[in-house]
């Protein structure tokens, strides 16, 4: 309990330990600890930003995803109408084209009777021509009969 | 001198003497043997035990605040930086709170101060005839390991934060307006005798009360430490285990009170009353 010289050594002591404290210890460390601080601030900075990226993103994805929806359905639609539309002009060509077989076979067939009964009437007024002069059994004066020939085989 | 079969007022006698090395009337420089010649010695002598504990801890704090300095990074910190780290950040806070100029050299003393006197207070949990009995044997008779039950350790540290205390007063106030405060306050310039007086003792008042409060402190605890070992061995544990658990709150908040009384002393020189 006396008060000595170890009071000047305390004293020396502990102003050299203050110094030390001073320049090597305190300004490293609070530097370190700013510059963490920095860095922290920054690395939640970039976290904001990225969540804030990806939100948009997602919305980016979301309004291309509708739009290529509506692009699909729309396109769906024309597909379709354009499949119909393909299916009624064959129809409508199949159908023409039927009409006109059918029209040129009636003509043909119409032709062609028209050509048997001429061929018809013909022989018809050749038979009857012959199956006179059998009856009259005479030379039938062709040009005399033609004229009633020609009008029975009209009658035919 | 080894005591053999001490009485108990010898025995705590002997354990608050400190190892002293000074210059004696009769015996010339030379360590004290026993409390009366080292109190014969008067001024000329010094507490070698205070000196080298104290110098040792210091250094201890040094270096590992200084392997913490040198591991400093931004990035993740790791082992003796996270600790370190911890301590200067708790420092820091405690500084800010309380003084609100700029100065590099508040906050490291105060870290100085806290960390230095914890470890010097963390010597009272150190049990009290380990260390002694150890130097005993190899020839020393006398050592104290905690210096802060020495009022010359306080005192040394108390006086530091007191000059401290008068420099930044003169250095912000001017010697004008630090005079002017001890001399024209409280009661204006028709008492300046009284108000010299009022303010001189609030002044002085400053680093006494600093240096005894932790010395009071940590000296009756070692010496509760002291008594407690003067009981029948198997008796001991009852009592040192629960006064060591309260210890280690008391040598951490008497560290704490040391440095934030120094912040506030200091902030208090740097304000203009």
């Amino acid at each position: 309990m006396n008060l000595n010289l170890t009071l000047i050594g305390q004293l020396i002591a502990f102003t050299i330990f203050v110094i030390f404290c001073m320049k090597y210890v305190w300004p490293p460390i609070s530097a370190a600890l700013v510059e963490r601080q920095k860095k922290i601030a920054e690395g939640l900075d970039a976290a904001d930003k990225a969540a804030r990226d990806l939100e948009s993103a997602k919305s980016q994805i979301e309004d291309e995803l509708r739009q290529a929806r509506t692009q699909v359905t729309e396109l769906l639609e024309q597909a379709n109408k354009r499949s119909s539309q393909i299916v009624e002009e064959a129809q409508d060509k199949a159908r023409a084209e039927a009409e006109k077989i059918m029209a040129s076979a009636q003509a043909q067939i119409a032709q062609d009777a028209a050509q048997a009964r001429e061929s018809l009437r013909a022989d018809v007024a050749k038979l009857a021509v012959v199956g006179a002069e059998r009856v009259l059994g005479a030379t039938v004066d062709q040009a005399a009969h033609k004229k009633l020939l020609a009008a029975l085989a009209e009658e035919l | 001198m080894a005591l053999q079969n001490p009485t108990p007022s010898e025995y705590i006698q002997h354990h608050l003497t400190n190892l002293t090395y000074g210059y004696h009337p009769d015996n010339g420089w030379s360590f004290a043997h026993g409390a009366q010649e080292a109190s014969e010695m008067g001024f000329m002598a010094i507490h070698v035990d205070t000196m080298a504990w104290s110098v040792g801890l210091g250094i201890l704090f040094c270096w590992l605040f200084r392997v913490g300095a040198k591991a400093a990074h931004a990035g993740v910190p790791t082992g003796v930086l996270n600790f370190v780290e911890l301590m200067v950040e708790f420092v820091d806070k405690s500084v800010k709170e309380t003084f609100h100029g700029k100065s590099s050299l508040i906050a490291p003393l105060a870290l100085t101060i806290c960390c230095w006197i914890f470890l010097m207070n963390l010597m009272d949990l150190v049990p009290v005839d380990l260390v002694p009995y150890l130097f005993m044997s190899t020839g020393v008779e006398y050592m104290k390991i905690v210096p802060t039950t020495d009022v010359n350790a306080t005192l040394g540290m108390s006086i530091g934060v007191f000059l401290l205390i008068i420099f930044y007063s003169i250095k912000i106030k001017g010697v004008g307006g630090f005079v002017g405060e001890l001399t024209l306050q409280p009661f204006g310039k028709w008492m300046i005798p009284f108000n010299l007086l009022l303010e001189g003792v609030g002044l002085i008042a400053k680093p006494i009360s600093l240096a005894l409060r932790l010395f009071g402190n940590l000296y009756a605890g070692e010496l509760i430490f002291i008594l407690i070992a003067l009981l029948p061995f198997y008796l001991q544990w009852f009592l040192s285990v629960p006064w060591a658990i309260f210890h280690i709150l008391v040598i951490v908040l008497q560290a704490f009170i040391f440095m934030m009384l120094t912040i506030v002393y200091l902030s208090m020189a740097h304000e203009h009353h």
